[in-house]
């Protein structure tokens, strides 16, 4: 088979395809419900797009998919499915609750910054090293073991808020709020440029996501780390051969992937809400996975897909409240379609295009 | 004049940009024993899976007997009496013999009627010609040789008059491809029509009626065998002339580099893969491995690469080479038998595989980063030393031919410059231009004083090579050779029989 394409076919013109069948299903159902589908698409742009505080729910929502899609990709690149994401970035987010917790009377939140990001990264990927161990010297595979970690990770931070967190005058299930002087600032220096993104949660967390990328960029591209892991990803017998020690991969790989999940937390916990609640990732971990496959598990491409699916979520959210027919789990169904022909099915297009692509060479 | 038993015309196949097969002329004359040979790549597969279904051509005619057919998936092969032997076997391991043969040719849902006749048509076929196999016994424990059987034995089951074998004799030892021949010439003279593709050249002149030369996709000439010589094949192959000996003065060995005592290998299943074995290799000599592949040659290599487990016994390397905690033999190079499987990432390109094992040397990046710059001269002067083409850097290791992507993993190891050099199959896949570049540089080696031990399945190569040969049986060493034993000597000792029981 010819498998040479050139770049901007298998990162372009694919992805473009897998997208639009997946819109075309869409578009059928909601003609099927009653609407017009063309409508429903510019609801999904204005909301996402249209206005300032829409642009910052959609940034804030793109921030946290960077987060858990450069989780997933890094494991990728090892061969390792970490599904995962879930549980580290919501045990993450414990992480970062305490630092801010213990530290938000005595530093502002560029002092506290640091010292969350390193209890974000430290319990996401110990979370994520401990699956990484266990297949590494038990052959516990990890795509099992990180799901069991998720429900663990559900339970363990119901029974830490409760038992440890909760403030007794309040009914919920949630930490007291930090000092406001913990919070991380709005992106207000850009309301100029969009009036309104101040009232969104977008927030500089989104700056932490693009030096995230920059990070895992080089680790896997540069240094002589990615370079055992993609080798181990790609052929665990040539790492055999070059003395490339799978415990090691393994574990420090899920390890960085944990952590960069656990950074993610940083958006909803100091970001957002500014306190440790139930379900901080609501969900990211597992769009993480369609937006690192549909970013071929490259942070540039990853940064799209994460915007893609940002757009979806508050475009969606907008269009749920526009068009009372389209409830929430139709945008449910239209994320579920860009994921199945995005991710799953991302190579249904690629031997027809590979042909066009080869009728035309000869 | 009797229709030829396969006739093309004008076949042409093209993968994408690839031109796999390019009008191919093709006439094979009933009851005659037709060799195809062509470096690989040159295109012969393509060919035989036209011609058995697997493939359709985009142009040209096949004609079976004489009348032109389509043939759209191997069922219809089978139906025009085509049948087909892989070089790796279509054999259910855990089947009987007969169970195989069956299989796809039940003859109904039950299997009891059925079995009694394919076993009274078998038992025919087997005396018709000489194709004696145990039909109750089981698959997995027949030697290779007989598995083979079985798969002829199944073509024929299934009424082929032209039988196509793949590489045949690959797996087996010189004895069992005489036998091998023996069935052929038997079916031959039964009327039926036989055609053998290969890349040995010596096979072609011992069994062969006519042989097609193919090269790059192309049919470049059909010759009688009695009418052609070994070096002509050889340069109508290669498209030049060829030197097929390989030049070499006497060895000048000097202290021993690498020492193996008593080393015992058992895998994981607790089967034992290596018996005890102990050997010397010293400096500025090419000690050669001799034996049918799967005796243990793999386990020994990575024995003393260090990478595979060792149950008892010693691999002693006496290198000055530093020691370095993450590489596991220092000073030693090796060159895997499956470049495929280890000695290349096939999706990395050309100098990522530059530091394949060597990615932690200083000189390829200090601390933790890797110094691309630096990489991308080595990728460079070893593609120019060694003659890699296309001497493209960033080519993906999958897109080199099978000879340069051999030249790229053996540069790289030679390249580091160390004392002993393991080498399995250095030319296996590989076209004869490059064997032969391949064989020039490991004499250079051993003259410039270093230790090498060579392990590989072709015989031929190891004789030309090997300045001692050791034959592996079944996980032993069976006995030492001198390069000058006859082919005959080594055959005995491959297939487990010692000289004295020889002599008996």
């Amino acid at each position: 088979m010819n498998k040479q394409l050139p770049g901007w076919v298998d990162f372009g013109l694919l992805p473009i395809l897998n997208l639009l069948t997946a819109f075309l299903i869409a578009g059928l159902v909601v003609v099927a419900i009653g609407e017009n589908p063309l409508e429903a698409v510019g609801h999904i742009l204005f909301g996402a797009f249209g206005y300032g505080e829409g642009i910052g729910y959609t940034i804030f929502y793109t921030t946290n998919f960077v987060f858990t899609g450069l989780a997933v990709a890094v494991a990728f690149h090892a061969s390792q499915f970490n599904i995962g994401g879930e549980g580290q970035a919501y045990i993450g987010g414990l992480g970062v609750g305490l630092a801010c917790l213990a530290l938000d009377s005595t530093l502002p939140w560029w002092g506290i910054l640091p010292f969350a990001m390193l209890g974000g990264a430290l319990f996401g990927g110990i979370w994520g090293a401990i699956p990484g161990y266990l297949y590494a010297k038990r052959g516990a595979h990890v795509v099992i073991t990180t799901i069991m970690f998720n429900f663990i990770s559900f339970s363990l931070m119901v029974y830490v808020i409760v038992n440890f967190l909760k403030t007794p005058s309040n009914m919920a299930v949630q930490s007291r709020t930090f000092e406001q002087s913990a919070w991380l600032p709005k992106l207000t220096w850009l309301d100029g440029l969009v009036p309104g993104i101040a009232g969104s949660p977008a927030n500089v967390s989104v700056l932490v996501a693009l030096a995230a990328c920059v990070f895992v960029y080089i680790l896997i591209w540069r240094t002589k780390f990615g370079y055992e892991v993609r080798t181990f990803g790609a052929n665990p017998e040539a790492a055999r051969y070059a003395g490339i020690s799978t415990t090691r991969v393994v574990v420090i790989v899920m390890a960085i992937s944990g952590a960069l999940a656990g950074l993610m937390a940083l958006n909803p916990v100091m970001g957002e809400q500014n306190r440790v609640f139930l379900d901080i990732p609501q969900q990211a971990g597992f769009v993480g996975i369609a937006v690192a496959l549909m970013g071929r598990s490259h942070p540039l491409w990853i940064i799209f897909a994460a915007l893609l699916f940002g757009m979806l979520y508050q475009g969606g959210a907008e269009l749920a409240f526009e068009m009372p027919s389209i409830n929430r789990d139709m945008i449910v169904v239209i994320q579920g379609l860009v994921i199945l022909f995005a991710g799953a099915m991302e190579f249904m297009f690629r031997p027809m295009v590979a042909k066009f692509f080869a009728g035309e060479a000869a | 004049m009797t229709a030829p038993a396969i006739e093309l015309k004008g076949i042409s196949k093209s993968f994408g940009p690839v031109h796999a097969n390019k009008d191919i002329d093709l006439r094979v004359e009933k009851g005659t024993i037709h060799g195809i040979i062509g470096e690989n790549g040159a295109g012969k597969s393509t060919l035989m899976s036209i011609l058995y279904g697997f493939y359709e051509a985009d142009a040209g005619t096949i004609a079976v007997d004489g009348t032109v057919v389509k043939i759209k998936n191997s069922d219809q092969a089978i139906a025009l009496g085509i049948g087909m032997v892989h070089q790796h076997f279509m054999l259910v391991e855990p089947f009987t013999v007969l169970e195989n043969i069956m299989l796809g040719a039940e003859g109904g849902a039950f299997l009891n009627k059925g079995r009694a006749a394919a076993r009274k048509e078998l038992e025919r076929l087997e005396r018709e010609f000489e194709l004696h196999v145990d039909l109750d016994a089981v698959v997995d424990d027949l030697p290779v040789g007989l598995q083979q059987r079985v798969e002829i034995l199944k073509a024929l089951y299934r009424g082929a008059e032209i039988l196509i074998l793949d590489e045949p004799t690959g797996v087996l030892t010189p004895d069992e491809a005489d036998h091998l021949f023996r069935i052929l010439g038997q079916l031959k003279a039964q009327g039926k029509t036989v055609m053998m593709i290969t890349h040995k050249l010596r096979e072609i002149m011992a069994i062969t009626d006519d042989v097609s030369v193919m090269r790059q996709g192309e049919m470049v000439a059909t010759r009688q065998t009695a009418h052609t010589s070994v070096d002509e094949l050889a340069e109508l192959m290669v498209g030049r002339h060829v030197l097929l000996r390989v030049d070499k003065g006497p060895a000048n060995p000097g202290a021993v580099k690498l020492s193996v005592s008593g080393l015992t290998v058992v895998d994981e299943l607790g089967v034992t893969r290596l018996k005890n074995v102990s050997f010397d290799v010293r400096q500025g000599e090419i000690v050669g491995i001799a034996g049918v592949s799967g005796n243990g040659q793999s386990e020994l290599l990575e024995a003393i690469a260090g990478i595979g487990p060792i149950a008892s016994g010693e691999v002693h390397l006496d290198c000055d080479a530093e020691d370095t905690p993450w590489r596991p033999r220092p000073g030693l190079g090796h060159v895997p038998e499956d470049r495929h499987k280890m000695g290349l990432v096939t999706k990395f390109q050309a100098r990522e595989n530059t530091i394949l094992g060597y990615q932690r040397e200083a000189k390829f990046g200090q601390g933790m980063f890797l110094d691309r710059a630096a990489i991308l001269e080595t990728t460079k002067a070893e593609m120019e030393r060694y003659d890699v083409r296309p001497p493209d850097p960033y080519l993906k290791a999958a897109n080199f031919s099978g000879g340069n992507q051999q030249k790229i993993v053996i540069a790289r190891e030679i390249e580091q410059d160390p004392d002993v050099l393991i080498v399995g199959q250095p030319t296996r896949g590989v076209d004869v231009g490059a064997i032969e570049a391949i064989h020039r540089r490991l004499i250079e080696l051993r003259d410039s004083g270093k230790a090498i031990l060579l392990v590989s399945v072709e015989l031929d190569e190891i004789r030309a090579l090997s300045d001692r040969i050791l034959v592996m049986f079944a996980g032993e060493i069976m006995g030492e050779l001198p390069p000058t034993a006859t082919e005959r000597e080594v055959g005995l000792l491959m297939s487990g029989v010692r000289a004295e029981e020889a002599a008996e």
